[in-house]
């Protein structure tokens, strides 16, 4: 296993009276794709939110434990939340550009960076959008709405504007399970091809793309990670009955 | 039952249904043509020049609203000044920072109450704050600062209601970027409720002129001529003169329309007055709507 680059250390959160996180430790590996699987309500998106600190906004949520992003505690007192999501990025379940063009969409975060040159951003915006793989379709129309794009491409426009800030992790939370199955294969690609510059975390509750796109996998239950492994692994000879009974379809 | 007596009559009923909605939708239609129309009708014969641009002239006989018209404009905009701003900013702060979800609750309760209230209650506030304990007597300023107690629950509540309307991934989306908060509110969030400021603002202008309790109350009678500052006055003492038109007292355009009518009988110049009423409020729609527009784009 390469070096891991997000690392859990017995981590537990609260909504309120919720325990929605139990005792989890899981280290993220470096330049793999590492997919979260599990019955809806497990706790796969509250897992990922913590990683780039997204649960900030929720009222009454409590942490404890240790979890960091490159040895650093991402929930230590004078963490400076800004760049940690500058670094960590993320792409959400429905599409949501901004209601503005394109190209603002992707400048977005760079401007928000502070830069400003006109040359710079130019070259941002193209890169970004080539990198997610939508340049070919929009580059005649960047000044044009974002809002009337489709919904493949309006997410793949999103994974554009999550790249322009030049992150280092991607967390996507069932970034595809809004789309079309040609849209979602070409979200499966370019995720495959990203994964040679970036560490990329998928929810998904669709175990075949978890099986085509992931290294690792981690299973959730009620908010335990049950188990946590190589994905081939994993769905050939899960070491936990659990996982066997989810991965078979036996429940959730 | 037969099936088929059954559709006749949820038919009957549909027809029925729509020929009231019809109906109510001609009479409110004819209604505000016949008041817009009529208004004009006898208002736009007493129109001229000089009642546009002078005040009432006792000794030559001759009657003018300008000072009304001055101070009509001059309440609308400094109570829009002061009131955008305070409505604006507490209602960014209700719902994009506020954490105490019932306070906040209480907040819009009062705010939903006190924008009903019949006016002549401000106008006692007026008095009894502004004009007395504060000392500012009769006067513009003390009018606009009672219309803004008046209008703030509108401009807040509209604003509120146009925040709530923004959806919450717009703003997941621009922190997920790294942006900070009120970077989010000022490039994501404020731009796309542009909608809810201007109709905040048409609301409160709407409010303003046509108010007239408050301000007879609070601004006064008079039909004198007003001190204007010329532009050199405006050059050379900014402040002075524009202090000086905020300490002037006298009747808006409602008020004096409420005096010719009342208190002279004279309809002719009161429908005159209601006529630059409407065009003045139809005015500032316009520029609000334009204004907004503008905004949006930028
Ligand atoms: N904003 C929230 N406030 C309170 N409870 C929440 C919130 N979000 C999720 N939960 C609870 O946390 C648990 C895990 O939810 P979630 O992480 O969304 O699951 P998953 O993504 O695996 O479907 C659930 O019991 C859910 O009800
Ligand atoms: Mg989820």
């Amino acid at each position: 296993m390469p070096e891991s680059i997000l690392s859990a250390k017995h981590l537990d959160l609260w909504y309120g009276e919720n325990h929605a996180l139990k005792d989890v430790s899981l280290d993220i590996p470096a330049n793999r794709i590492t997919a979260l699987i599990g019955p809806s309500g497990c706790g796969k998106s509250t897992f990922l939110r913590t990683l780039n600190r997204m649960n900030d906004l929720i009222p009454n949520v409590k942490i404890t434990g240790s979890l960091t992003y490159r040895g650093e505690e991402i929930y230590a007192p004078g963490q400076d939340v800004t760049a940690l999501r500058k670094n960590i990025g993320m792409v959400f379940q429905k599409p949501n550009p901004f209601p503005m063009s394109i190209y603002d969409n992707v400048a977005y975060g760079p401007r928000t960076h502070g830069i400003r040159s006109r040359i710079k951003l130019d070259r941002i915006v193209e890169e970004s959008l080539r990198g997610a793989a939508i340049w070919d379709e929009v580059k005649d129309r960047l000044k044009k709405p974002a809002l009337g794009l489709s919904g493949g491409q309006q997410q793949r426009l999103c994974i554009a504007r999550a790249l322009a800030v030049k992150p280092d992790v991607l967390l996507m939370d069932e970034s595809t399970s809004a789309l079309d199955p040609i849209s979602t294969s070409k979200i499966e690609e370019l995720a495959l091809e990203l994964k040679q510059n970036y560490t990329i975390v998928i929810v998904t509750h669709n175990m075949q793309q978890a099986v085509r796109i992931s290294d690792c996998t981690a299973f959730f239950l009620l908010g335990e990670l049950i188990e946590f492994g190589n994905t081939e692994k994993m769905f050939s000879q899960p070491a936990e009955e659990r996982t066997e009974a989810y991965i078979t379809g036996r429940f959730g | 039952m037969k099936p088929t007596s059954l559709s006749r009559r949820r038919r009957a009923w549909d027809l029925g249904a729509r020929l009231l909605l019809y109906a109510s939708a001609a009479i409110t239609c004819a209604l505000l043509v016949f008041l817009i129309g009529y208004i004009c009708f006898r208002g736009i014969p007493g129109l001229s020049v000089e009642l546009l641009t002078t005040a009432e002239s006792i000794l030559k006989g001759t009657v003018g609203i300008l000072p009304a018209l001055q101070n009509t404009l001059f309440v609308i905009v400094l109570t829009i000044l002061i009131v955008l701003p305070l409505g604006v900013g507490a209602a960014i702060y209700l719902t994009e920072y506020a954490t105490n979800r019932r306070l906040v609750g209480a907040i819009e309760f009062a705010t939903e109450t006190l924008s009903g209230i019949p006016s002549i209650l401000y106008a006692l506030v007026g008095v009894i704050v502004f004009c007395t304990a504060l000392h500012l007597q009769k006067t513009l300023v003390a009018g606009a600062l009672t219309l803004v107690i008046m209008t703030l629950p509108t401009v807040l509540r509209s604003t509120q209601e146009s925040l709530k309307t923004v959806p919450q991934s717009y703003r997941e989306g621009a922190l997920g970027l790294g942006s900070g908060k009120w970077h989010m509110i000022r490039t994501v969030v404020l731009p796309s409720s542009m909608d809810g400021f201007v109709t905040g603002c048409i609301l409160a202008v709407g409010r303003v002129v046509g108010e007239s309790a408050v301000l007879m109350y609070t601004v006064g009678l008079s039909t004198a001529a007003q001190y204007f500052p010329s532009i050199t006055d405006l050059a050379m003492h900014p402040v002075a003169s524009l202090l000086h038109l905020m300490k002037d007292s006298g009747a808006t355009l409602t008020v004096s329309l409420y005096l010719y009518a009342k208190e002279r009988a004279d309809f002719a110049v009161a429908f005159s007055i209601a006529t630059v009423l409407l065009a003045l409020t139809v005015v500032i729609n316009l520029l609000a709507a334009w204004a907004g527009r503008k905004l949006k784009r930028s």
